[in-house]
């Protein structure tokens, strides 16, 4: 709770804001501090009822890196990168404390639009989950409810746009008005970045994009990932450590709710400085 | 057999003979399960042949019964219009006037007199006493017949109808078979029950009025009833906080979808005659009593349907920023929308069937014209069906299984209707 008072004092916020890392010195996220981060979190902690699902979190994402949860089942990863867009919100018993900030803008703050907030930053989950719909109308719902497109040229552009960037557009360029969900797990899930993509988001959260996947689109999706390197902020949550060594540039260690090491993704899984981290990258426990 | 196979080994040392698949026992066992899986799909068949035949059976009693009341027995009878009526001209029977021309015409006379001067004493017995208004309705059609003598088929009494399509008293018979052998009777398609309204004599009794009445309270009902039912049930599913408020509430919808229909009718005979005013057996008030009836099953199977919309669909127009209310109207309401009309198909059929509410609201008083609009008194078909079943008159027995025909008709359609757009709407993925 220490930590939590620290980040509500003003000069904290202040050391924070201005890329200081002055309040992390005695948590593990020493290497939290960015010079520019996109999002920032200082102090989570995440409640489920009574149950505490996240204990003080506290970490930076930045621009050009992909960044990897990883963690045992039920350490909380996923819940905590729901409260990066405040997905959590529509679960009635999740209440969330503490710092969040998109471009220095508290996204807890009562006059942040979640509305525009999600289309901020966009998210892919689990299991594919197009809409019963066509490919197009997969693709430009997004850009249809926010009025991205000023007519119907604009948005047949920025759905090849993001089919392309997606790496979906020649396999269905001859049949954007089949139903999404008559693709294949891999097509549906490189749908569903197409769809995240085409609202144009600054952020992109996945949540165990692959696990339902079979390994080539596993494969896919990963150099998919590269490929949109740099141009989004992406935090991906994964369960299978070789998959955050290959498409990350860094990587943070969830274990039972805290985050227990955050750094460079070849230091944590070549040099990890916790013992806890060792053991579960050495596959000790999982 | 078992002896030349490993025994099995357990975690504490010791060993068993491995699992004979092949003993007595065994397939005593398994000829026991497939007996029993026999049985249990006969007795399944059973139950779906016994509700099938009793449906057949149904069917087969109401069109025996109620084919006949399609048609109606015809007498011949010649009038002589230019001499009846003194003359009249045809001209006078066509512009807004025709009806008064009619009326002075004194078609009742003309016709009872035609009949006296063809069939004497007995015409009385032969020809239905609404037997003018078919010679009116042919003159209102077609004016140039009353320019000369004519010979018209008009409906036969009660009793001559009944004795032509089953059987009658001995005079009645007698006379029957007179006519039968002058070749002036006939069996003729009665329009009159499609066009016509309630009446004391079953020739002219019809059922229009009954199925008008029915079809504007099924549009006041659903009009009042689909939305209110599926705007609760999408802010209960959607919006309502989970307390204990919202459990009482679904509490009560729950057992007011339980509650016996007469105390609808009840509630509609305070709130909408006594105190709102409403006019009495309107078609208005019974579809506002029926709607607060049907409500709530829309509003569970509505629940039910939202509910069974998949979570993730949910989270993917969440995910991409899209509004509560977005993501209820783009996502939830088009994927729940075949469940929710399966309810609102329930709904209304009970809707339609229903009579105990309707009565209660006067909905079962003597309408002798079809209803023109929502606040005139009209009376809906299975309460016509009541009356009728309760007339002296045999020839109302035909004309009671005749109206449920119709009955099942319009229900039939009516579930056509909803499941072709059930499944027009239905999204499979």
């Amino acid at each position: 709770m220490t930590d939590n008072d620290a980040t509500n004092d003003p000069r904290a916020r202040v050391a924070r804001q201005t890329g200081g890392a002055s309040s992390a010195a005695d948590g593990p996220f020493q290497a939290t501090g960015m010079a520019d981060p996109k999002m920032s979190a200082r102090g989570v902690n995440v409640f489920y009822g009574a149950k505490q699902a996240i204990n003080d979190v506290s970490i930076d994402v930045g621009m050009d890196n992909v960044v990897a949860f990883i963690g045992p089942s039920g350490c909380g990863k996923s819940t905590f990168l729901r409260t990066l867009n405040r997905m959590n919100d529509t679960i009635p018993s999740a209440r969330v404390e503490g710092d969040i900030r998109l471009d220095g803008e508290d996204i807890y703050a009562a006059r942040m639009d979640v509305v525009q907030l999600r289309a901020r930053v966009g998210m892919v989950f689990q299991k594919p989950n197009p809409f019963p719909k066509s490919i197009f109308d997969n693709v430009a719902y997004g850009p249809r409810i926010h009025g991205l497109a000023a007519g119907k040229t604009e948005l047949d552009e920025i759905v090849e746009r993001s089919l392309q960037r997606a790496g979906l557009w020649n396999e269905v360029k001859d049949r954007l008005t089949d139903s999404g969900t008559a693709l294949s797990g891999g097509q549906q899930q490189r749908l569903c970045i197409a769809r995240a993509i085409a609202v144009d988001p600054e952020v992109i959260l996945m949540d165990e994009p692959c696990s339902a996947l079979d390994p080539i689109a596993t494969a896919k999706i990963e150099e998919l990932i590269h490929a949109l390197r740099g141009q989004y902020a992406i935090v991906i949550v994964t369960h299978n450590m070789q998959q955050a060594a290959r498409v990350s540039q860094r990587t943070a260690f969830f274990h039972l709710g805290t985050l227990v090491e955050y750094g460079a993704t070849s230091d944590i899984f070549t040099n990890p400085r916790q013992e806890k981290t060792k053991d579960y990258i050495t596959g000790r426990y999982g | 057999m078992s002896g030349d196979k490993a025994p099995v080994f357990h975690v504490d040392g010791s060993r068993t003979a491995p699992t004979d698949w092949t003993s007595d026992a065994m397939r005593k066992r398994i000829a026991k399960r497939y007996a029993a899986e026999r049985r249990f799909k006969y007795l399944g068949l059973a139950a779906v042949v016994l509700s099938a035949s009793f449906l057949v059976f149904l069917l087969w009693v109401m069109v025996g019964n109620g084919i006949s009341g399609f048609q109606r027995t015809e007498v011949r009878l010649d009038v002589d219009f230019p001499a009846l009526t003194g003359g009249a001209q045809a001209a006078s029977l066509t512009g807004p006037q025709a009806g008064t021309a009619a009326a002075s015409m004194d078609l009742p006379g003309v016709v009872s007199v035609a009949i006296e001067a063809e069939y004497g004493d007995s015409g009385a017995q032969i020809f239905s006493p609404g037997a003018w208004q078919i010679v009116r309705k042919k003159l209102l059609a077609e004016p140039s017949l009353i320019a000369a003598k004519r010979t018209l088929w008009l409906p036969a009494s009660s009793e001559l109808d009944i004795a032509m399509k089953e059987s009658g008293n001995a005079k009645t018979e007698a006379l029957l078979a007179d006519l039968r052998g002058k070749n002036l009777v006939r069996t003729g398609f009665n329009d009159t029950f499609l066009t016509g309204s309630d009446a004391t004599d079953p020739a002219q009794a019809g059922i229009w009025s009954a199925f008008k009445g029915s079809l504007m309270t099924m549009l006041v009902t659903v009009l009042l009833a689909f939305p209110i039912g599926v705007l609760a049930a999408l802010y209960l599913e959607e919006y309502a906080p989970k307390n204990r408020w919202t459990d009482l509430i679904e509490v009560s919808i729950n057992n007011l979808a339980a509650v016996p229909s007469i105390i609808f009718g009840l509630l509609g005979l305070v709130v909408f005659l006594n105190w709102m005013h409403l006019p009495r057996s309107a078609a208005i008030v019974g579809g506002l009593t029926l709607a607060l009836m049907t409500m709530p099953i829309i509003v569970i199977a509505g629940r039910n349907a939202i509910k069974s919309v998949p979570p993730s669909i949910r989270e993917a127009a969440l995910g991409i920023g899209a509004s509560p209310v977005q993501v209820v109207f783009h996502h939830v309401l088009p994927l729940a929308l075949p469940g929710i009309l399966t309810g609102t198909i329930i709904g209304m059929a009970r809707a339609l069937g229903e009579t105990a509410p309707l009565l209660l609201i006067g909905m079962r008083a003597f309408i002798p014209t079809a209803p023109g609009g929502l606040t005139d008194p009209s009376t809906v078909l299975p309460v016509q069906i009541y009356l009728w079943s309760d007339e002296v008159n045999r020839g109302f027995v035909e004309k009671t299984s005749a109206a449920i025909i119709v009955l099942l008709l319009f229900l039939l359609t009516m579930n056509a209707l909803a499941i072709y757009l059930r499944n027009k709407f239905e999204t499979r993925w």
